[in-house]
């Protein structure tokens, strides 16, 4: 026997310096260390070792510490690396507190064919096949046919429809540069998936079955035959099959004395054992006797069959058949595009004696272990059953039997067959528990992969966001844009920002970016018609040259979103609508065109990204227009209120709309994107003050301008927001319109959109605040009103102010209502929604 | 292994509806998932009735006026969306060039791996698809020499924070 010939590393596991060797795992150099208990039970807190060589292994939990904290990790499966740090785990570990300095990635792969699994029937199967071949494997080593992709270290934990596989690829272990990835998700589309993912070995339940040194003989196998390592000098076997008899020479030839082979076939078995930290002696008797033999020994290895490795194959939906000569589930059949071969299949598994558990009288405290991590015994099934539980699945619910990180790759058949022994039932009559991704615990961090950080989501910025950047803009996110919300000065707060651009654009001039804002290309011969019954307000009457303010409305007639139509020409138009339904309006738009209208000839395209919109207010903002454009007549009289012109604008091809979404004096100027940081760096130079989102809020609120989605929520008609007139009488028909005249639509007692003002003029009444009728709180239940949807501080008023959507609130104007806040209930007065310049004089002048 | 990208600024797009036709500007129209060229313009499979013209900065009015009489709408959208190229460097050992052409696919494709499920391996030159990268839309065109992919404007800062942070790994 040789050791790993390669390089020595040195690791510490719970507090122990040690050395192990390049290509070892964890476990494989633990136990050439002549360390077996690894851990201790979650429950019990019973001494626990290494089981199993690979994921099957139940028992083996450590906790990383360094070089980066992980919890829960199967020492079998963990590749020793230089400077490790872990300990024993009992059950939880801990997650690090500081974030993950790996990185993790993710790729896409196609192929014809995916085999999974490099083993004998892996390779054969992978040789064979024809056209883009991939082989994965979840082992460091191994080789591919020629012309086959190979990806070892690679775990296929998740079998979904089409032939869609999730692999994990182990690739930066152990410390690898910061660029390479430590773990890479491959999401691999096969045309055709071979499974070859081999057996995992079955124990065998009896007393005092979970002592560290009482191993699986096929593990026995793998730990000297690739690790080197001989697990113990003076060995019993206990099987049920051939296999382990290999298990026995093999170790015999390394060197170990086979003290005593107990055939199940024979009719012999283990009935307990010896030790603490350690197995010392196996306890061997004829079956169903009590009484045994003391055998002393440091290594009992133990074979009680072979399961098949059918979990992917079940994911991919395919039925298992039970199989009596191998005590197991084997896949039923072929998929059309799934095909298991090998072990994997049952082929070439030993026969064996079905033995789940030995026989053994009731004791006080049962130590016949079915899941070693969960700590259930052969006791908890048969509670299970005493409980009337039939159903397999059932039973694993009760006892948590297989629902540990292992998913009862040991424990789960035995828990079958234990259950089936209990009822008298035959096992091909029961349907075995469902195999669900993933095969193997894979770490949030590898699924999450690059889309954390800046990555996580996409971040939308207009064209001049540098700008805002370089200027101090605070930021408000709308869906996924990131927008100007205020630009503080040096010191200044919030509040002070926000009325400092409030009153430049009211008494001054002021600009903002407004390209968020959803625009979308509406033409062809029918667009008029199909605007009008889009619209609750008539928009094919619209002269050429002019601008409308429309409402949109679902079929239910509840308000969905607003904006301005510009009438382009004859048969075309750009409508606007709000920064957060600019997808949505115009999908709105095709599924009416494609699903209702086919016939009609409008063509909708999204143009949104092309234009950067400038919002230009303020009483001085025709005066810098004026400046800005000198080829345009910007007087009154050339050009009013809701009209548009194209103009060249600080030398800018644009198209000028006087719009006011502010009250005031305004005018939108539009220009290709890749302009819009030029044209906003010279209407700054022009001595404008920038405003953001916040100011806006504030300036069309004043107004009484509703937002959609802030001061509706889907239950609002235009008639609640006081928008009758916006609601054509002549159009024949229109989305909404059959819904208006309902009985619900026309209750008085509606809630209304209209204005509320604290009667102490400096409290802020917090958005969503309840408003009730009564200034001191009753019993509940308490009847409401409606609430608060929008509210500022206003520096044109002087005063706080607020929208609300009150019941029969137009009623109500100039009665006396309460919104409780805190441990206080403020009285409000409620007006009507236009508080500012109710003649509209400052806007049309 | 290296992979340039490349802004291509103010190039002329316009979006282009027509329900029944066979050719653009003189150019066979594609298929569904694929893009023609020719006098100076690619054209691209958008939609069913959807195409997309591409061309060289500046030519917005010409082709829109040239447009106009041969289909049911046209629409500049030059600046909705930004243009890249995408290309490996060449590799001196490819003899043909054939190889040329396929290795500059490779090493971008390997890029684009990262976060498209695009089979590109197989997506011959000349093909169009719209798809996700990442989690940006994009609209990805093959052609012999590399990719071009086109993203929506808002979106290039995330589409090429995406690419240098997958790229990283093939850093040499």
């Amino acid at each position: 026997m040789t050791r790993l010939s390669g390089v020595p590393l040195k690791f510490t596991f719970d507090g122990r310096e040690l050395t192990g060797f390049l290509g070892d795992t964890l476990a494989s150099a633990l136990l050439a260390n002549g360390i077996h208990q690894v851990a201790t039970s979650i429950k019990h807190g019973r001494p626990r070792g290494i089981i199993g060589a690979g994921v099957e292994d139940s028992n083996a939990l450590v906790q990383i510490e360094k070089p980066f904290p992980e919890p829960m990790l199967s020492a079998t499966t963990v590749e020793l690396y230089d400077g490790l740090e872990a300990r024993g785990l009992r059950g939880q570990g801990r997650l690090a507190t500081e974030p993950d300095p790996a990185r993790y990635d993710a790729k896409h792969a196609h192929c014809d064919v995916l085999v999974i699994g490099a083993g004998p029937a892996g390779r054969a199967a992978a040789a064979a096949a024809e056209g883009r071949v991939l082989l994965v494997d979840d082992q460091p080593d191994g080789e591919a046919p020629e012309g086959v992709r190979f990806l070892s270290r690679t775990t296929a934990f998740g079998v979904y429809d089409d032939g869609f596989v999730l692999a994990v690829e182990r690739r930066g272990e152990p410390t690898a540069p910061e660029r390479i990835s430590r773990q890479r998700i491959w999401r691999i589309r096969a045309k055709r998936i071979v499974i070859a993912t081999g057996a995992h070995e079955r124990p065998i339940v009896f007393p005092d079955n979970d002592r560290p040194g009482i191993m699986l003989a096929g593990a026995a196998r793998t730990y000297l035959n690739r690790y080197g390592v001989l697990a113990g000098q003076r060995v019993v076997v206990f099987t049920t099959n051939d296999s382990a008899l290999d298990a026995a020479s093999e170790l015999a030839a390394a060197g170990a004395e086979i003290v005593r082979i107990v055939d199940a076939r024979e009719g012999y078995g283990v009935i307990g054992t010896d030790g603490g930290s350690h197995v010392t002696a196996a306890h061997v008797a004829k079956l169903g006797e009590t009484q045994g033999e003391r055998v002393e020994c440091d290594l009992l290895l133990v074979s009680g069959g072979w399961n098949p490795a059918v979990h992917l194959y079940s994911q991919a939906r395919g039925t298992l058949r039970y199989a009596p000569e191998l005590g197991a589930y084997v896949p039923a059949g072929d998929l059309p595009n799934v095909t298991v071969v090998g072990a994997a299949a049952g082929e070439g598994l030993p026969e064996t004696k079905i033995l789940w558990q030995v026989p053994a009288p009731e004791s006080e405290v049962d130590t016949r272990f079915v899941d070693q991590q969960r700590d259930a015994t052969v006791s908890d099934v048969l509670r299970a059953t005493g409980a009337g539980l039939r159903s397999l699945e059932h039973v694993k619910r009760y006892t948590t039997i297989g629902t540990a990180h292992d998913q009862g790759k040991t424990s789960g058949m035995l828990a079958a067959g234990i259950t089936a022994e209990a009822l008298g039932v035959d096992l091909a009559d029961r349907r075995p528990t469902t195999f669900r991704p993933p095969y193997t615990p894979v770490s949030f961090a590898a699924l999450a992969g690059r889309n954390r950080g800046e990555l996580h989501d996409p971040v939308r910025v207009t064209t001049i966001h540098p700008w805002h950047v370089e200027h101090g803009a605070e930021f408000e996110n709308v869906g996924q844009w990131k927008r100007p919300w205020y630009y503080p000065r040096r010191g200044e707060s919030m509040h002070d920002a926000v009325k400092r651009e409030c009153r430049a654009a009211r008494n001054d001039v002021a600009l903002m970016d407004g390209s968020t804002l959803g625009k979308i290309d509406v033409q062809g011969p029918d667009a008029g018609w199909f605007l009008d019954m889009l619209y609750t307000n008539m928009m094919s009457n619209l002269r050429v040259g002019r601008i409308r303010y429309g409402v949109m409305c679902g079929v239910d007639g509840m308000v969905i979103d607003d904006g301005t139509v510009i009438r382009v020409g004859e048969e075309r138009f750009l409508v606007t609508t709000t920064t957060g339904n600019a997808a949505k309006i115009l999908e709105w738009m095709e599924e009416w065109l494609q699903t209702e209208w086919p016939h009609l000839r409008v063509f909708a395209t999204s143009v949104t990204e092309h234009w950067t919109t400038i919002p230009l207010v303020g009483p001085r903002s025709r005066e810098v227009l004026g400046r800005l454009a000198p080829d345009l007549d910007v007087s009154n009289e050339a050009f009013g209120f809701m009209t548009w012109q194209d103009a060249e604008v600080a030398g800018i091809a644009a198209r000028v709309c006087r719009i006011s979404f502010s009250g005031e004096l305004a005018y939108e100027i539009n220009v290709p994107s890749w302009h819009g940081p030029a044209l906003w760096q010279s209407i700054v130079d022009q001595g404008a003050t920038p405003y953001g989102t916040e100011a806006m809020h504030v300036l069309r609120a004043e107004k009484g301008y509703p937002i959609i989605g802030q001061d509706t929520d889907g239950t609002v008609t235009p008639q609640d927001l006081g928008m009758s007139w916006a609601v054509s009488k002549k159009k024949a028909d229109f989305i909404g319109k059959r819904s208006f005249a309902r009985a619900e639509n026309n209750r008085p007692d509606r809630k209304h959109l209209v204005g509320l003002l604290p009667a102490d003029p400096s409290i802020l009444l917090p958005e969503g605040s309840q408003i009730i009728e009564s200034e001191v709180v009753p019993e509940p239940p308490v009847r409401m009103l409606g609430h608060v949807t929008s509210s500022y501080d206003s520096a044109a008023l002087g005063r706080t102010f607020a929208l609300a959507l009150v019941r029969s609130g137009r009623e109500r104007i100039g009665e006396t209502q309460y919104v409780p806040v805190g441990d206080e209930v403020v009285p409000v007065t409620v007006t009507e929604s236009v508080l500012f310049d109710k003649e509209g004089a400052r806007r049309d002048g | 292994m290296t992979v340039d990208a490349v802004h291509e600024p103010f190039r002329t797009q316009l979006t282009v509806r027509l329900r029944d036709g066979r050719s653009l500007l003189g150019v066979d129209l594609p298929g569904p998932c694929t893009f023609t060229s020719g006098n100076g313009v690619d054209i691209l499979w958008m939609g069913p009735d959807e195409y997309l013209v591409l061309a060289e900065p500046g030519r917005q009015a010409e082709l829109e006026a040239a447009l106009s009489g041969e289909c049911d709408a046209v629409v500049d959208v030059s600046a909705q969306r930004n243009v890249y190229r995408l290309s490996g460097s060449h590799d001196p050992r490819a003899k043909c060039p054939n190889d040329v052409a396929l290795k500059r696919r490779e090493s971008p494709a390997d890029v684009l791996a990262h976060g498209c499920s695009i089979d590109l391996e197989v997506l011959p030159p000349g093909s169009c698809v719209q798809t996700l990268l990442a989690r940006t839309g994009i609209v990805l065109m093959v052609r012999e020499e590399g990719y071009t992919i086109l993203v929506r404007q808002s979106f290039s800062d995330y589409f090429t924070a995406w690419l240098a942070d997958a790229s990283l790994e093939y850093v040499s």
